[in-house]
């Protein structure tokens, strides 16, 4: 019995070991490098952020991203996974399709929207052709805020809908076919077949896509600096500026803490506002 | 309340036939059970009637309209799920004005009909909770709620009682019976347990292989089986079917002369357990091979004349395995079937 039990531990520990030396001492590190400038404690590395021309901006571009991306993305992909619910053939190949931009690395998929939306890219000759621009058109300049926000926003759409989708499709799996059918026959249209029976049942996949997605969209990075470089300042672009460019790991890591924070705030959000009514679980 | 006409609906998946061709007439306010073994098509004609399920062909009417063509929502019904489909994210109450508030029905009414409803189901106390927090019995009892609180033109029961364990199935029985007598709603209950449909149903459809075998009153179906599968299937123990020969409109089984529904040939004779009697003379010959006491009678199994055959005698009768008895029965009980067929001769 005791042996047992030491045998669960032991087996334990590695990736206890593997988390604490990769995971929680640089966490340590990282704040203990955020509140010390110059060897003394306090909130100097967080005034110099703050003080930076670009945080404003990145603030408002990282919230703004988040704010119109994240909701888009959750209609598109409750969207795509009620189709696919219904559909009776071609379901497999629909979802690997539908998979794929999954498997594409952040960077692949910003120098891919790059190459589409750049100067001489496939969008300005396709408008060209059709005789909307004269010439070459720069979409992605920071005097084209909107057109570059929009690109990126689109670039986004494309790469990151799929994690939402693909967590709302085994979500959807999960609910029996009976609860809708009970709705149909009690009268409920298609709407509010889904207005009132689905997405509720849904819900606890829907808090998952949403604090998955929410975090990693405020951790943008490779496909804003691929389209945007710092026409478009985000949050983790600017850690990262300060990090390589400047060279200052106090305040880079005061932008790393100020990201945490955001991301658990937006966490707790979720679990908060969509936790079930007393009752609702056994 | 109406009546439902279900007029030569047929249903395949790809190769496979669920559904042949199924007629059933039911008249407003009547209870019709399609009793018959899993896989006999009884779900998918449910189904079809609910709109859950397309047929191929055939036409489905309620209070004399075709609503074949109409999905579930415009047919005016109400179903009762096997799993109940009790909403969980919602509570009791919400549930049982589910329907009601899918037709935006003004709030006044929704309450009225919600607390009738569930006064009549006994859920009165449970409104507020959650499915989670009730036991299966109960969220039956919702799941019935619900459909009544729409006072839907035909109510539709998938098995409703077969979650139930075997006491709660008992009393919910009886007590669904009496509530659906009240309310005088159209029923049609699908169920593979024969004691189920005899108990409620005022008649009972027999499916076997896609197709309603027999539409009788239990009784009938009971002691006038159209087949030898409905002999089968319908009653516990099972009626008893012997390959007998009949010789100049005559077949003998032991010291008994039965007069026979054909000259010549081979039959089957059909006869139900309980009304074999043990007799001192006369009779044919049984030889017990096991005996059961299952207290309000004895069971007994064995062989007349190298057939398989049951018997139910009183239980106070002393009969031990290897025992050797005479049996004889009430010839106006026989039922005669056809033994290529399986048919009932001469059935009505």
């Amino acid at each position: 019995m005791r042996r047992d039990r030491l045998l669960a531990y032991a087996l334990i520990a590695p990736s206890i070991l593997f988390l604490a030396v990769i995971f929680l001492i640089p966490l340590g590190q990282t704040i203990a490098l955020a509140f010390t400038r110059h060897g003394t404690f306090g909130l100097a590395n967080f005034a110099r952020m703050a003080g930076d021309l670009n945080f404003r901006n990145a603030v408002a571009n990282t919230l703004g991203l988040v704010i119109v991306v994240v909701p888009l993305q959750l209609a598109l992909a409750l969207g795509m996974s009620m189709m696919l619910r219904h559909l009776k053939r071609g379901r497999e190949l629909i979802l690997w399709i539908w998979s794929i931009p999954l498997g594409v690395s952040d960077l692949a998929a910003g120098l891919v929207w790059l190459g589409i939306l750049t100067e001489k890219g496939y969008l300005n000759t396709i408008l060209y052709h059709l005789g909307v621009i004269h010439g070459p058109v720069s979409w992605l300049t920071y005097e084209t805020p909107l057109a570059l926000f929009i690109g990126i926003l689109v670039a986004e759409i494309w790469r990151a809908t799929a994690i939402i989708f693909v967590v709302l499709v085994a979500g959807t799996q999960l609910i029996p076919a009976e609860f809708e059918e009970a709705a149909s026959v009690f009268g409920a249209t298609a709407w509010q077949r889904f207005r009132r029976v689905t997405v509720p049942l849904l819900r606890p996949s829907i808090q998952t896509a949403l604090i998955l997605r929410t975090v990693l969209a405020f951790e943008a990075f490779a496909v804003v600096l691929a389209i945007g470089g710092q026409n478009f300042p985000v949050l983790l672009s600017q850690a990262y500026l300060w990090q390589d460019t400047n060279q200052d790991y106090g305040v880079a890591a005061a932008y790393a803490v100020l990201i945490m924070l955001i991301t658990l705030a937006a966490t707790l959000f979720y679990l908060v506002a969509l936790r079930p009514r007393a009752g609702e679980v056994a | 309340m109406a009546e439902l006409l279900i007029e030569g609906v047929a249903k395949s998946f790809g190769p496979v036939v669920a559904l042949a061709e199924a007629t059933l007439a039911i008249g407003d306010g009547e209870f019709v059970a399609l009793l018959g073994p899993s896989g006999c098509g009884k779900t998918t004609l449910l189904r079809i009637v609910a709109g859950l399920e397309e047929a191929n062909c055939g036409q489905v009417l309620i209070g004399g309209r075709d609503v074949s063509a109409l999905p579930p929502r415009a047919r005016g019904l109400a179903m009762v799920f096997q799993n109940y489909a009790v909403f969980p994210h919602m509570t009791v109450g919400e549930n049982v004005a589910f329907g009601l508030a899918m037709a935006r029905a003004p709030a006044a009414r929704i309450a009225k009909q919600v607390a009738r409803a569930a006064s009549l189901m006994q859920i009165e106390t449970l409104l507020g909770r959650y499915p989670a927090q009730l036991s299966g019995g109960q969220r039956q009892r919702v799941a019935v709620a619900r459909a009544l609180a729409v006072e839907p033109a035909v109510l539709l029961m998938d098995e409703p009682l077969s979650n139930l364990d075997a006491l709660l199935r008992l009393e919910m029985r009886a007590e669904l019976k009496a509530v659906l007598r009240e309310a005088g709603t159209t029923t049609l209950y699908v169920t593979h347990d024969q004691t189920e449909a005899m108990g409620l149903a005022d008649r009972v459809a027999v499916m076997h292989e896609g197709r309603i075998v027999q539409i009788a009153a239990p009784s009938d179906v009971y002691r006038r089986p159209a087949s030898v599968f409905v002999g089968g299937f319908v009653g516990n123990p099972p009626m008893n079917f012997l390959r007998v020969a009949a010789v100049s409109g005559e077949v003998r089984l032991g010291a008994l002369r039965l007069s026979a529904p054909m000259e010549e040939g081979g039959l089957l004779l059909g006869i139900r357990p309980e009304q074999l009697a043990v007799v001192e003379t006369g009779g044919f010959l049984f030889r017990v091979a096991v005996a059961e006491p299952l207290g309000t009678h004895l069971l007994l199994t064995g062989e007349t004349g190298g057939q398989r055959m049951r018997a139910v005698v009183p239980p106070d009768a002393t009969v031990v395995a290897g025992a050797e008895l005479l049996l004889a029965f009430d010839p106006a009980a026989i039922r005669w079937m056809d033994a290529a067929s399986g048919r009932a001769i001469g059935a009505a």
